[in-house]
């Protein structure tokens, strides 16, 4: 009894010796900035400033001459902290949410044919373009949902992605999973969107979409600064941002639509509380 | 009664051949319309080399080819061609076609040559082949000049000719067999002159009796092994039937010629003789429309481009309203959404089911009971390979060989729950051919 005490009490002693020895000995000096940088960064590890995860941005804005890149989710506060800490000025950054351009759900939108196969948009699109007639429209099978870090995409019931401006951070991670490049990237204060990624001419998309822009230029005739239609699709001049709310009710199809009027509807993501400003206009 | 040769896995579909094993080939007549896709086989696709409005001739090439995996493109009869524009295609896009209304004269191009196999030289051999556009006949369309040009390193040894049809339903390559023996075994002397072999297999599937009692008579003399194997799909994959008739295993990731071994479908064997002795370029096929949905199932004569719609109406058109085609086996065959698809060189059936026919049901959740492992003719875990795609998790589908996965769908057939096995695992062999490419 007494031995066995006493043996185990020695080995864990000497074993104790040892780590202290080592921790002291091989201890890997870091900039404690970069640990007071790492702190304050939101910790999602998502890759959208371009490092590898959040201690590879720390350990860039610590070693690099200049902050090569913005951290887009932690947007203005964490870039003025960090401007802190450096001493540097700090980097502006323009608030951006991902929005999905599309409204045609699998109610309104048609079926190409009936897809049995794996429950992923990269999978579906691989089979012949994709089980939807439109070309660009939500396919409805959550692989953006599953890529957000945050937990911002929500698939509604009848099958399309919706994104809450509130927990959207910017990480464009969705972008890049979508295989149909319905997703994307604009400022937060434009609250206005053609929800609509089909570049079909209008006879077409009428044909399998109730909801999708038939590129009838009434748009660009009530605002003209605000809206431009290109190949065969209407799109916000995001300079232009607040003046394309007055088109809204004009949009003959209603693929228009303002964030700010509680949309989508009957989602938990229709309230924006948000603060919009509104009136601004970039050069 | 001594066993027969086989390999291990795979499993017996019903195979509903009875609808057209007996029906005598029939000559499909021109349609109003052909249109001939310029991405017919595995490769580079043709490029066109006429123009709207041009008269060409039956057997005139139409789209030249681009690159050695690659083919020229003839014309399928005499006529004008109309436009050459984006037309549905079997991949289910729109692709590239020259599109051609026929005259009804069907004529010739004048400077076809024939030619005695004897006195040409194997390169003349193999570019008539090329020039003629002949590509294996069985559906994957891989161009056979390519395969009869291994590389030096790699000697063969063996030349197998496959006349299993193991998939249900078609009865192309039984009728081929039981109509113009000879057509197949002077292609098979050609073959044996190019690859320089004297070990010859036929393999043929034991339900076809009437075709292997035929083609053993052709070959009566010869040193060509006629042989009868185990009713099993897929008995005519390429791997699996190497491992039937010679008990070599082509290995991980490779070729039949890493096991000295060349394999031709019995339709391409046809296909090369015409080409050879006649100097013909590869513009019909036979091709069996088959399935509950069509109200007289029949084998046919097609020409390539002839749209599937007018191959229904051979078949005494549409019984119901059809819920699923499919242009090739039941097993491997690739869905279409429209009859407005053109059969092409590979097209070796076309099955339509109604309404009803096929049953739709949401997957289930993977109980764990192990038939698609025991099916697996390649070995693997579909189940396991599966569930990493699922999440991603493409380096581990790749340690789990994905790449090995010979899609024949026995996995997906076998599955109680209905889990889309094959279709996933393409997706991930699809996902680690796009990581390959990035990595160099």
């Amino acid at each position: 009894m007494f031995a066995a005490i006493a043996s185990l009490g020695a080995i864990g002693l000497l074993a104790a010796l040892a780590l202290g020895f080592a921790a002291k000995k091989f201890a890997v000096e870091v900039d404690p900035r970069e640990l007071a940088i790492l702190e304050i960064l939101p910790g999602a590890n998502c890759g959208a400033c371009g490092y590898p995860g959040c201690s590879g941005y720390a350990k860039m804005v610590v070693n690099g001459d200049k902050i090569a890149a913005t951290c887009p989710p932690g947007g203005a506060m964490v870039m003025g902290k960090i401007a802190n800490i450096m001493g540097f000025a700090p980097v502006e950054i323009d608030p951006q949410v991902a929005v999905v351009m599309c409204q045609g759900d699998n109610q309104k939108s048609k079926e190409k044919y009936h897809y049995l196969g794996l429950a992923d948009c990269q999978a579906a699109q691989k089979v012949a373009d994709g089980p939807k007639q439109c070309p660009g429209g939500c396919l409805g099978l959550g692989t953006c949902e599953r890529t957000c870090p945050f937990g911002a995409i929500e698939m509604t019931e009848e099958g399309l992605a919706v994104i809450s401006r509130k927990k959207c951070t910017g990480c464009g991670k969705c972008v890049e999973a979508c295989p149909r490049d319905v997703i994307h990237m604009t400022p937060l204060d434009a609250t206005t969107h053609v929800l609509c990624n089909s570049h079909d001419r209008g006879v077409l998309v009428r044909k399998y979409c109730d909801i999708g822009c038939i590129a009838c230029q009434i748009c660009t005739k009530q605002v003209p600064d605000a809206y431009r239609v290109e190949d065969s699709l209407a799109t916000v001049v995001y300079e232009y941002y607040d003046e394309a709310p007055e088109a809204v009710d004009k949009c003959p199809t209603k693929c228009i639509r303002d964030f700010t009027e509680g949309y989508p509807e009957g989602s938990s993501f229709a309230d924006i509380s948000v603060p919009v400003k509104r009136g601004r206009r970039a050069a | 009664m001594a066993r027969l040769k086989t390999f291990p896995g795979g499993l017996h579909p019903p195979d509903n051949k009875a609808w057209t094993a007996a029906k005598a080939i029939e000559i499909c007549p021109l349609p109003e319309e052909l249109i001939i896709p310029l991405s017919q086989h595995i490769g580079a696709p043709a490029e066109a080399c006429v123009a709207v409005g041009d008269k060409v001739k039956k057997g005139q090439v139409v789209g030249r080819a681009k690159g050695f995996v690659s083919v020229p493109v003839h014309a399928s009869t005499s006529g004008e061609v109309t436009a050459i524009e984006p037309r549905p295609h079997a991949s289910g896009r729109n692709l590239p076609a020259v599109v051609i209304a026929p005259d009804g004269e069907d004529e010739w191009v004048d400077d076809l040559a024939a030619a005695d196999p004897e006195a040409l030289s194997v390169e003349e051999i193999k570019d008539r082949l090329r020039d003629a556009g002949i590509v294996g006949m069985g559906g994957a369309t891989f161009p056979a000049h390519v395969k009869l040009s291994p590389p030096g390193e790699k000697p063969i040894d063996t030349l197998i000719l496959n006349g299993v049809e193991c998939e249900p339903y078609l009865t192309a390559d039984h009728r081929l067999m039981l109509e113009t023996p000879g057509k197949v075994r002077q292609g098979i002397e050609i073959l044996r002159k190019v690859l320089a072999v004297d070990n010859i297999y036929l393999g043929i599937e034991a339900n076809k009796p009437d075709a292997i009692a035929q083609m053993r008579e052709e070959c009566a003399g010869s040193d060509i092994k006629v042989e009868a194997l185990e009713v099993k799909y897929p008995q005519g994959a390429e791997k699996q039937l190497i491992l039937a008739l010679t008990g070599r295993e082509v290995p991980s990731g490779g070729l039949p010629m890493d096991v000295g071994v060349v394999v031709q479908n019995v339709g391409t064997a046809a296909a090369i003789a015409d080409a050879v002795t006649l100097g013909q370029p590869l513009i019909e096929r036979i091709c069996t429309v088959t399935g509950s949905g069509v109200n007289e199932p029949k084998n046919l004569r097609v020409r390539v481009g002839t749209p599937l719609a007018h191959l229904v109406e051979q078949c005494g058109g549409l019984d119901g309203e059809p819920s699923k085609l499919i242009m090739g086996g039941p097993m491997m065959g690739m869905a279409q959404l429209t009859l407005d698809v053109p059969a092409t060189r590979g097209t070796s059936g076309l099955l339509i089911f109604r309404r009803g026919d096929i049953k739709v049901r949401e997957p289930g959740p993977c109980i764990r009971c192990g038939r698609c492992v025991s099916a697996c003719p390649a070995g693997l875990l579909p189940t396991t390979i599966a569930a990493y795609a699922r999440l991603s998790m493409f380096d581990e589908t790749e340690e789990f060989k994905a790449m090995d996965c010979i899609e024949c769908g026995c996995c997906s057939f076998s599955c109680p729950s209905l889990i889309p096995l094959v279709q996933t695992l393409r997706y991930a062999k699809g996902a680690i051919l796009e990581k390959r490419r990035k990595m160099q």
